[in-house]
């Protein structure tokens, strides 16, 4: 049948059209395993009851409904209308959230690491007996080398309750892979600049901008819900988008213009807009003038990076550069060029965000109407509980090389773990909750390392992941579905809180977060410190503290509040301190300078891929989130491996063909333990392969997702450090086909 | 009445909520669909065209699979909507070899199932849960005989294309270009 649905495709297609048919989805109808008959009645003819949440498919945290059925089954999962995250309509992972919940492969019970004969393997424990575990081994920790060295690397909701825990018991060696493997190098760039973290939600205006340029980030295939949304309104109203890749991105395709660009060498593109806006005067001279410090700085540092220039090394023609950026100066200052979010590129990333920063400056686009609005939060008052302990070292200790580093740098943890790389302190033992390292941190062998010389490490998740193949204690955590957790408070145009409560019980033998970690908070001595019976008493109090209560929140899921800081824009004119040292937008950074950095960005060039080699670039998928949905049995039904984009030109040297398996090997000789489906396809460089990043999982018990497909993590070896906040830049390795099995042998 | 959808082409991101919304609220089985993105790709880098689009049953006026059906099991109801009766289809699968859309599917049941244009919602006024769940709002669902729906709408003021046209179903999803 899909041989015929495939022809009919190209059919209606006309002259030319190469169609790629819903298989490119894997949704071939009949072609997938079916699990078997679903029994439940048809739900829309039964009384269903809803429940508030916000999901934790994605980070996103879009405030939804559960619906509940009279069999206590959970049938679908629906936005909230009054939610600024999802307006009422969650992404493709929100509503396949039920997926979470659903899987049969979830952690069901306690597991406690046992060796059989020299062999690794678990026993099923009683929580009593794992917690009681965790606790003596954290307090013989403690007294053996001090709370410090047992480090929290943490991910989404369950982390704030284990930091909690972690913050009581003396410890603040906290990160987690979201700062130096993603966002971090921007949060500098922009605070820098505007003395303002970008933050989640981004402020980006992008529901009424005039011009949304691009660069690398893909929305649409990155499903940051009310981004895509907004997106979306903007095409409506006419917006003209601008897109940088060397992939034809979905984004890419609904651009007015597409610049095409060499891999690596965007800060070059990006400091010739700026001569360009500066040098055809189309910069905002009054924003400038009254807001910025260091213009005349930037206008001589710029003076030789024409668009001639930059033509040269990113193979952008010189009039599209002037182009782009005239169409950018017109729309200003409702023009935004987006700060991305996944930026650890190639270790100047920090420089990078900062000529994004620069750009946005010189268009007056901060703080304006279709640019970037000032955002606010509510800040909600913090239950009762007795001070923290201040730990003799901590993150900060760790990450101290990175002098502007605003988090704990996960990697500088996991060096700090191996004896012969420790700076100062040494790690001893992990807490791991919600985060898959080994597909989150470059250079495996160096996880692996690490893993092998701390003493203890217990893994928080839902999932038996990669992460819990080494684990010496598995926690099962319920999913978000079943379980209370912290109020949802984060920055927007207006302050807005959301709530999330179980809409059934737990499953299984898993339980919420809050609850392991006062169960081990009680172990520990610190009971002061969870001063309550059930984590909803936490909920109530915070509520009433801002005029509201559980009861309400229950029925609303979601409350929005009136601002406190005036107006989300600047007017004309308006008097503005910024939180940099000058108290101006920084086009020549003061605190770079006094740290011996560059004070104004300058583009170096980057390693180019050996002959017979491509530069690994890898992304999203809109129906997945990292590597944690790669089992839910709703979203593999949508994508169930990744593939591998590759030119035509490129596939024509190799033999390769669509659909064909291949196994992958870098340019340090790493070979992946899985192949991947190639794809064939003119939306790629020749220089260039892509991937979606989440696949090819090494844990046996996820039935769906082992050994699908590549994990591009374990493709990257070669680690480009960021000097200035330690980010691990990920986008300088270079990969080679292999047609025949490698016989790797697979760590399992 | 007539009901009938568009698809703009120029938001549809291929991002499958359509398709995830359609398997929850339907009940549709793990492994099968009712709806379901298509991509195609033209020309030659850098210069290539890519065009996503939700695809469905296209509720045709002149509807194949219902004149195929020997139990009358497939049928027309209310608003052109193209339905099947569970308990009178006996799964001989002519409808799914008629259909020029591919639409239609054995459900492990038994029975044929397809798209429905979720008539259970859009009988009290609801939109169909596709058009309720889209991020980028690029479905637009209502009554052609309306001049003020959102596809007719969204008609009047587009280019659009139907696909298969040469098939002459009359087909109800209009894409958007």
């Amino acid at each position: 049948m899909s041989n015929r649905r495939d022809f009919i495709k190209i059919s209606a297609l006309g002259l030319g059209g190469a169609a790629l048919a819903a298989s490119s989805y894997s949704l071939v109808k009949g072609s997938s395993v079916f699990a078997g008959p679903d029994t439940r009645a048809p739900f829309r003819v039964q009384q269903l009851k809803r429940f508030p949440t916000y999901c934790e498919v994605c980070f996103w945290k879009c405030a939804g409904w559960t619906y509940v059925n009279e069999e206590n089954e959970i049938v679908k999962i629906i936005g909230n209308d009054d939610d600024p995250h999802c307006y009422g309509r969650l992404c493709p992972r929100g509503t396949g959230g039920i997926g979470m919940y659903n899987d049969e492969d979830r952690l069901k019970t306690p597991l406690i690491r046992i060796n059989k004969g020299g062999q690794p393997s678990y026993k099923e424990a009683s929580w009593e007996e794992a917690l009681d575990l965790i606790a003596e081994k954290m307090k013989e920790i403690k007294s053996k080398y001090g709370p410090e060295s047992f480090a929290l690397l943490k991910h989404g909701t369950p982390g704030s309750h284990f930091e909690h825990l972690f913050r009581a018991y003396g410890s603040d060696t906290v990160g987690e892979p979201a700062y130096a493997q993603c966002r971090g190098p921007r949060e500098v760039g922009f605070s820098t600049t505007f003395g303002s973290w970008v933050g989640s939600p981004e402020p980006t205006d992008i529901r009424d901008t005039k011009c949304l340029v691009l660069i690398g980030s893909h929305i649409g295939e990155n499903m940051h819900n009310s981004q895509v949304q907004e997106m979306s309104e903007a095409i409506d109203k006419g917006a003209t988008i601008i897109t940088v890749d060397p992939r034809l991105s979905t984004a890419a395709s609904k651009s007015k213009y597409w610049l095409p660009i060499k891999p690596s060498t965007d800060i070059a593109l990006l400091m010739a807009w700026i001569h360009v806006l500066i040098y055809d005067n189309l910069y905002d001279k009054d924003y400038v003038e009254q807001y910025t410090y260091g213009f005349e700085q930037l206008k001589a540092h710029v003076k030789n990076m024409t668009p001639e220039w930059a033509y040269g090394i990113t193979t952008i023609k010189p009039n599209v550069i002037r182009e782009t950026a005239r169409t950018m100066a017109d729309a200003a200052p409702s023009a935004i060029v987006h700060p991305g979010r996944h930026v650890t590129w190639y270790g100047d990333d920090t420089q990078r965000s900062r000529a994004v920063a620069i750009l946005n400056a010189l268009l007056g686009s901060w703080g304006k109407r279709g640019g970037f609005y000032l955002k606010e939060k509510l800040g909600l008052p913090k239950f009762p509980h007795p001070s923290y302990p201040h730990p003799e070292w901590s993150w900060e200790t760790l990450g101290e090389k990175y002098p502007l580093a605003g988090m704990g740098i996960t990697t500088e943890i996991i060096k700090a773990s191996i004896p012969e790389m420790a700076e100062h302190h040494e790690v001893k033992a992990w807490f791991v909750a919600g985060t898959n390292l080994p597909k989150a941190i470059p250079d495996k062998a160096l996880v692996k390392k690490a893993r092998n010389s701390i003493e203890f490490l217990v893994v928080v998740d839902t999932m038996p992941m990669d992460i819990t193949k080494d684990a010496d204690v598995i926690l099962p955590e319920c999913t978000y579905l079943e379980r209370y957790d912290g109020i949802r408070s984060a920055t927007n145009r207006t302050p807005n809180i959301a709530l999330r409560m179980p809409a059934v019980e737990p499953k299984y033998d898993s339980k919420p977060a809050w609850w392991m970690a006062k169960q081990l908070g009680e172990r520990l001595g610190l009971g002061d410190y969870f001063n309550y019976n059930d984590f909803s008493e936490v909920l109530d109090w915070q509520f009433q503290q801002v005029g509201t209560s559980l009861d309400e929140m229950q029925k609303t899921g979601v409350m929005n509040f009136d601002r406190e800081t005036g107006s989300p824009y600047i007017a004309e004119g308006e008097p503005y301190e910024f939180n940099t040292n000058t108290g101006k937008i920084e086009l020549y950074s003061t605190d770079l300078a006094s740290l011996g950095f560059d004070p104004m960005p300058v583009y170096t060039a980057h390693p180019e891929p050996p002959y017979g080699f491509y530069r690994l670039i890898y992304g999203r998928a809109p129906m997945h989130t990292f590597s944690r949905t790669a089992n839910n049995p709703n979203l593999t039904d949508l994508k169930k491996e990744n593939s591998l984009w590759v030119n035509p030109k490129v596939a024509k040297l190799w033999d390769l063909k669509t659909g064909q398996y291949v196994w992958l090997k870098n340019q340090d000789d790493v070979v992946s333990s899985f192949p991947i489906r190639v794809r064939v396809t003119e939306r790629i460089r020749w220089d260039s392969v892509y991937m979606v990043h989440g696949f090819g999982h090494t844990n046996k018990k996820l039935s769906r997702a082992f050994g699908k497909g590549v994990n591009d993590t374990e493709m990257i070896t070669n680690v480009m450090v960021d000097p200035i906040m330690g980010g691990t830049g990920m986008r300088g390795n270079f990969i080679t086909f292999l047609t025949e099995n490698p016989g790797k042998e697979v760590e399992l | 009445m007539r009901y009938a959808m568009a698809v703009d082409t120029k938001k549809c991101v291929g991002c499958s909520d359509c398709v995830v919304a359609c398997q929850t609220e339907n009940n549709v089985p793990i492994g099968y669909c009712r709806d379901w993105i298509t991509e195609t790709v033209d020309g030659t880098y850098p210069n290539v065209e890519v065009e996503l689009r939700s695809e469905r049953c296209n509720h045709c006026d002149n509807s194949p699979c219902v004149r195929c059906c020997p139990t009358g099991a497939s049928h027309i109801v209310d608003g052109g909507i193209v339905m099947v009766t569970h308990n009178k289809c006996i799964g001989c699968g002519a409808c799914i070899q008629s259909c020029p859309y591919d639409a239609r599917f054995s459900h492990p049941e038994g029975y044929v199932d397809k798209c429905t244009f979720c008539s259970h919602r859009v009988k009290k006024g609801q939109n169909t849960a596709c058009v309720s769940v889209c991020p980028t709002k690029c479905l637009y669902f209502g009554d052609l005989d309306d001049p003020n729906s959102d596809v007719s709408i969204a008609l009047k003021n587009r280019k659009y294309k139907v696909l298969a046209a040469e098939a002459g179903t009359k087909p109800q999803i209009y894409f958007l270009t």
